[in-house]
């Protein structure tokens, strides 16, 4: 298994390495060690290999992901996953903000609590947060699943398009064009669906909630002005 | 005694004038401020107020046709491992497959290629007709990231940070629901039919600090390959710059408010952001205070039209410029052959601005596809190629006329001023003084 010390390596030494990993080839599990909060830990991963970081990262870690399945065993810091294509991101501690912002698809899950803006301006990505997420998530979602176990800061899925909300506690408050909808069973399959894929127990479909957008603001009309 | 009122010749107000009066009773009837395309239409400083001095008892001039007058321009060489070789230092501006036709993006990548320089993407990402047809293509990085991703990234030659454009510095962007099609819908990831907003900040970063962690991110994935840009609209030119080049930028683009747009809101047009003759010289400066200027790139777009413009922003200290509502009229765009199309829309060639309807006459801001087939990609891209070289010819012709070998050779020094404004925001002296507005001294 090729291991990185990124307090002796480059960033770039990691990131080439995991670039030039051709179809077939045997070396499909990297491990990352001293992070130390390093930015652009495993970004642009294009090959499906499984990279674990032991320890906390900094910006970006896992950034326009493609096929790879990214272990941290620690925090992580803003725009974690952020434009990720496919494959999975697993953090295992807490992420700061942005996390998953405008993914495209594949899995991000937080096991910890996620910060401001989790899911902004997603575009088709699943992410799963086992705490609390802070303001402004989901914001101009597009398309994918926001799946929270605790609570959901202030407003919630601001000028969302067609993104899918699920909270099972609080929500502190809706942001502009987001409502509750009805928890339909193909919501419920859909969910049951994202927690085992997420490997998180504990919780039942059945006891979130789901909000999506009114789609009042889908096009303009001046009597609306004051939701913007 | 009976007082008559002698008669006077009617007297409109100056401030009140026709265009403000139709303005107020327009959106007293529909409630709604007037959303256009393209750049500022009132009058600013501009290039216009400025002369070339030519050469004289100190100059020696080059002979017109017998001795070179260089035109190249290498953008990026700060950091990237592939700097973008142009054969001419003019580049197309970044309009979105979405705001244009396929046909249309298809014909600026012809053009941009036969002249041997960049086309840009927009907000909407790559198409396979605008990555085929451009031997350099600029790939965008907006703060939408519609069809942003991985693969893009890597096929393009160019990443443009886009921070803001001229028309709008500090503005998101709307393409209404009549020019999301299929296709249009599919690449941005949105249903058909509603309007598309784009967001004004990017999502993931909110200042230089984190850009320079953003510019280190994409290094990282395209493996510092690619050059970075970062474009920012004429707002702060000095500490824009300062800013860009403190991030990491190779190459800072800089676009002034005669710069055009799909869609935006006329107020926001018209009344915010700087003329590209204001922003040059402060950008030009924070280069130079920084000990980089000619290191990274100065790019400078915004009401180009002619050689003279470009050799002007050249003399004031750019390394190339950009043209994109030149481009679409080389394209076709407000040609007054379709005059009786313009007249059914109630407006005429030339004053067309309601791009963002998806109405073209010449189809070209169109997604209609009978639109759309009014415009001859081959064609229209051999018009562009042909004005690029009419552009670059009057350019070396002056260029020349100063008695440089190089359009990057053009100076200050080469320059004079018609008005006030002009000198001071060129600093460049009033012509006939040595009067440098804002400075004291000889």
């Amino acid at each position: 298994m090729p291991a990185f010390d990124l307090a002796t390596t480059p960033i770039r030494d990691l990131n080439q390495a995991l670039h030039a990993i051709g179809q077939g080839a045997n070396d499909r599990s990297f491990e990352v060690r001293n992070p130390r909060g390093s930015h652009a830990v495993a970004v642009g991963c294009a090959a499906p290999v499984t990279v674990t970081v032991h320890g906390p990262v900094g910006y970006y870690c896992g950034g326009m992901n493609a096929a790879a399945e990214i272990v941290i065993h620690g925090s992580a810091g803003p725009g974690v996953g952020e434009n990720m294509m496919s494959g999975r991101i697993i953090v295992e501690g807490d992420a700061s903000q942005y996390a998953g912002a405008t993914g495209r698809g594949g899995l991000l899950v937080i096991k910890g609590n996620a910060s401001s803006r989790c899911g902004i301006s997603m575009k088709g990505i699943d992410i799963v947060v086992g705490g609390n997420i802070g303001h402004m998530s989901a914001f101009m979602g597009q398309s994918g699943h926001l799946v929270v176990f605790g609570d959901a800061g202030e407003a919630l899925g601001d000028s969302l398009y067609e993104a899918k909300l699920f909270v099972r506690g609080k929500v502190k408050s809706l942001g502009a064009d987001c409502v509750e909808k009805e928890m339909r069973p193909e919501h419920l399959t859909t969910l049951d669906r994202l927690l085992s894929d997420a490997g998180m127990s504990g919780a039942r479909p059945e006891e979130f909630r789901r909000y999506g957008s009114a789609r009042r603001l889908y096009n303009f009309n001046i009597d609306n002005a004051d939701a913007y | 005694m009976t007082y008559h009122n002698p008669p006077t010749p009617p007297r409109k107000s100056a401030t009140f004038d026709d265009a403000s009066l139709a303005e107020i009773r327009r959106a007293a009837a529909t409630g709604i401020y007037d959303i256009r395309g393209g750049g500022t239409k009132r009058h600013v400083p501009h290039f216009d107020d400025l002369l070339f001095l030519g050469a004289s008892m100190s100059r020696y001039p080059l002979e017109g046709y017998r001795e070179r007058c260089d035109t190249s321009v290498t953008l990026g060489t700060r950091y990237a491992k592939k700097p973008i070789e142009l054969k001419i230092p003019v580049t197309i501006a970044g309009m979105s497959f979405g705001a244009l036709s396929g046909a249309a993006k298809e014909a600026l990548g012809r053009g941009a290629t036969l002249s041997g320089t960049s086309t840009t993407t927009g907000d909407g990402g790559m198409t396979d007709e605008e990555r085929g047809h451009s031997e350099l293509l600029v790939y965008q990085y907006l703060p939408s990231r519609y069809g942003m991703n991985p693969v893009d990234l890597r096929r393009a030659d160019a990443i443009e940070i886009v921070i803001g454009q001229g028309a709008k510095p500090g503005g998101g962007g709307m393409l209404l629901g009549q020019k999301i099609s299929d296709r249009v819908a599919e690449m941005r990831t949105l249903p058909k039919g509603i309007d598309q907003r784009s967001a004004c900040r990017h999502p993931d970063w909110t200042g230089p600090d984190d850009l320079e962690i953003k510019i280190l991110e994409l290094r990282e994935i395209t493996d510092w390959e690619k050059p970075i840009y970062i474009k920012v609209g004429g707002a702060r030119p000095y500490y824009d710059t300062a800013l860009a080049v403190k991030a990491g930028a190779d190459v800072v683009v800089i676009d002034g408010m005669q710069g055009g747009t799909a869609a935006t809101q006329d107020v926001f047009i018209e009344h915010v952001g700087q003329p590209i003759l204001a922003c040059i010289r402060p950008a030009v400066q924070a280069l130079q205070d920084l000990g980089l200027h000619r290191k990274v790139q100065l790019v400078v777009s915004g009401g180009i039209r002619s050689g003279a413009d470009v050799a002007k922003a050249l003399a004031l200290g750019a390394d190339a410029v950009s043209v994109g509502t030149a481009a679409l009229v080389a394209l076709g765009d407000n040609d007054p052959k379709w005059e009786a199309d313009y007249a059914a829309l109630g407006t005429t060639a030339g004053a067309y601005d309601d791009w963002h309807e998806g109405k073209d006459p010449a189809g070209i801001t169109t997604q209609d596809p009978a639109l759309a087939s009014r415009l001859d990609p081959v064609a229209a891209g051999r018009r562009l190629a042909n004005y690029l070289k009419v552009i670059t010819l009057e350019a070396q012709t002056i260029a020349r006329a100063c008695g440089h070998n190089h359009l990057h050779n053009l100076e200050p020094e080469d320059l004079v001023a018609l008005t006030i404004e002009a000198a001071a925001m060129a600093q460049v002296p009033l012509a006939g003084t040595s009067w440098i507005p804002g400075r004291t001294g000889i």
